[in-house]
């Protein structure tokens, strides 16, 4: 903020923009306790994997697809060792290179279907929200059992008849399936929000003064909503990692040839472990583990910092003076 | 899920007659939706099954019999009558009434998704309310990484390491089927759920066989559930601790142990209900997964195999029962709700 201080803000719309920015990061700046802690810890697990996913090729000793190196095979279903760190599977490829390869899948999969379900799931709620009528009551209808549906089940049968179109199977329809899963979440929290925010004062007052729907959908109504989103975005990630993985586990994600998929990896390990085999199931699941873990811890921390029945403030009780009953008051 | 508002006046018969009425739209759109997705797939359906290599007479004598050689309005009208008098239709890879499926199948997934919910109460309503009552302690800090990390745990992966650990390294369980085969030829069916027919039978052997395969794919199940209602507990009971009533009772002068166990507990945990069904179609999903990595014949491991066999027919009818089954559930929960708490009122 110091640096923005002290440049002049271009319009009054720009700097208003500023201070709103300042308002809603403050709560996170001014978390504490446990939820700092679980910010902090979380963010930094993500972080890892962002490199892991962005700096694959460099970090990883091999391809996620190659099983021999200078014309010599792999050993099939090897044990850790100094040459591959985390053992190699049946088809001799490295489990270490599959599972950070698999960083990048899981974490572009999951972006394009968040971005792609925000992107629909909010402008769609705020209309519907705002406007009501038959289109919002159709909608709702819609969403609402689409809602009550296991979205596994949704994502699987998108999935499935996605692969058997000519779109055929990969990150686009892994991402497809998980946004058609996650889409009625979103609407559902930012219509009923509006609805809420559709009879506020400063809604009404707006109107009164002969505001367009769009200039206070997008003014009054867009800001208020919006704080919601980053929440619920960072525990959906972490939510499309376990659904992404799940897919993958049931032969409905990326196949083995177009990236390497953790969910996959694991479902090829089910056969493996019954001869105990543990090498090439534990370390794709810990990475799971671990990327999901530190979303939540994100998602959660960012939850209780901004989510005000939650929240705790830095300063502590309040202590009123003890009244003596005996005495007379002043 | 239908919102209930805050109206006095109106009598439960009314809210369960409304709310009952209001659960027609909505298996009728699910029945819609799941009709719609399955049409609008391109490619002939049987042929898809089938593979390339099936003479033409074939299929034709086949997509007669499965009713879509028919104009598409006739067939919807079909389906809907077809499932309103339960008659989900067959299979087109191998002829199998979906009744059968529901039946035998469905009472496999039944059996692993009730002792699931008895274990995710079990661990979530005690792990929830200690790091509740506790919150900021390490009990709570405990109780909530506890949670996280099994919500984070896929549950393929959380079977895969129960297999390895007591199945393989310690040898204690099976890691795979419902039952011995033995136990699966000499039992006779009364139910098709194993537990019962066992007890049913009162044969001892056949009940410790089965136990000890239903314990693996339970926990399994249970533990993932579980991380959800350690969540939710928790931040209920910290609600409750701050209400007015609360702060009423202890300003009373009762003694701080009951007002947190008599008080805020009860209070704490009669959203649990609605949870329990919010969470079903979690379960659901869950079991479909827990099946397939415990080989566990249920409902979610046909959907996977007829996935596989691309039988539309096969998977249009599990997913239509998946959705009836949704929505009794989410019924059932709301009518329970409105005996427990007199406030839900339309």
């Amino acid at each position: 903020m110091a640096a923005n201080a002290s440049r002049p803000a271009r319009s009054p719309h720009g700097r208003a923009r500023l201070i709103a920015l300042g308002q809603a990061t403050k709560p996170i700046r001014e978390a504490t306790g446990t939820a700092r802690t679980m910010l902090w810890v979380g963010v930094a697990i993500t972080l890892f994997f962002v490199v892991l996913a962005a700096f694959a090729p460099y970090i990883s000793p091999y391809g996620f697809n190659q099983y021999k190196a200078n014309g010599v095979r792999f050993a099939q279903l090897a044990h850790p060792s100094a040459a591959h760190w985390m053992g190699t599977t049946v088809l001799s490829t490295d489990v270490m290179s599959r599972v950070i390869w698999g960083a990048q899948t899981e974490l572009t999969v999951v972006a394009i279907a968040l971005v792609m379900s925000v992107s629909i799931g909010v402008p769609l709620g705020l209309v519907s929200g705002y406007f009501g009528g038959p289109l919002d009551r159709f909608l709702v209808l819609i969403m609402d059992a689409l809602f009550a549906f296991p979205y596994l089940l949704i994502a699987i049968v998108i999935a499935f008849l996605l692969s058997s179109s000519s779109i055929g199977q990969g990150v686009f329809t892994a991402a497809i399936a998980i946004t058609v899963a996650y889409v009625p979440l979103y609407f559902r929290v930012v219509r009923n929000h509006v609805v809420s925010l559709r009879e506020e004062s400063y809604v009404d007052a707006a109107r009164a003064l002969g505001a367009r729907p769009r200039t206070i959908i997008r003014k009054y109504v867009f800001f208020n909503v919006v704080q919601n989103v980053p929440p619920i975005a960072t525990l959906n990630a972490a939510d499309a990692i376990l659904l992404l993985a799940a897919l993958g586990f049931l032969g409905y994600g990326i196949q083995p040839t177009q990236g390497a998929e953790w969910g996959y990896d694991i479902n090829r390990a089910v056969s493996d472990s019954a001869s105990g085999i543990w090498w090439t199931a534990i370390f794709p699941g810990l990475a799971i583990v671990l990327l999901v873990t530190g979303l939540t811890l994100v998602g959660e921390g960012l939850n209780e910092t901004l989510n005000p029945v939650l929240r705790r403030r830095r300063f502590g009780r309040i202590e009123f003076d003890q009244l003596d009953p005996e005495q007379p008051r002043d | 899920m239908i919102r209930s508002r805050l109206v006095t006046g109106t009598s439960l018969r009314t809210y369960l007659i409304t709310r009952i009425a209001l659960v027609v739209p909505m298996v009728f759109i699910l029945l819609t939706l799941v009709f719609l997705l399955m049409r609008v797939a391109p490619g002939n359906p049987i042929e898809a099954a089938l593979g390339g290599h099936v003479p033409p007479s074939v299929i034709k004598q086949i997509e007669h019999r499965q009713g879509l050689d028919k104009p598409l309005i006739v067939q919807y009208g079909d389906y809907l009558w077809g499932i309103l008098r339960g008659n989900f239709g067959t299979t087109i890879t191998d002829n199998r009434p979906l009744s059968q499926i529901i039946t035998q199948n469905g009472a496999a997934t039944l059996e692993l998704t009730f002792f699931a919910m008895l274990v995710a109460i079990a661990v979530g309503v005690v792990v929830g309310l200690v790091a509740g009552r506790f919150r900021d302690t390490s009990l709570d800090v405990f109780g909530r990484l506890f949670g996280i990390v099994i919500y984070a745990m896929p549950v393929f992966f959380i079977g895969l390491l129960a297999q390895l650990t007591f199945g393989v390294w310690l040898g204690w369980l099976p890691i795979s089927d419902q039952a011995s085969p033995l136990t699966q030829a000499l039992l006779q069916t009364h139910t098709n759920v194993y537990f019962i027919d066992a007890i049913w039978d009162r044969n001892w052997a056949a009940l410790w066989d089965v136990t000890r395969h239903l314990i693996l794919p339970a926990m399994t199940l249970g533990l993932v559930t579980a991380g959800v209602f350690i969540r939710l507990i928790r931040i209920n009971v910290i609600r409750t601790l701050r209400d007015d009533y609360i702060e009423a009772a202890r300003a009373r002068g009762i003694v701080e142990r009951r007002v947190v166990y008599n008080h805020a507990f009860k209070n704490a945990l009669v959203p649990v209900i609605t949870v329990i069904g919010l969470n079903f179609a979690l379960l659901l999903g869950g079991a479909v997964l827990t099946e397939e990595t415990f080989n566990w014949p249920g409902i979610g491991h046909e959907l996977v195999l007829y996935l596989g066999n691309r039988d539309y027919t096969a998977v249009q009818g599990i997913i239509v029962v998946f959705a009836l089954v949704v929505v009794a559930v989410s019924l059932l929960v709301d009518f329970l709700n409105a005996f427990v708490d007199p406030r839900i009122r339309y």
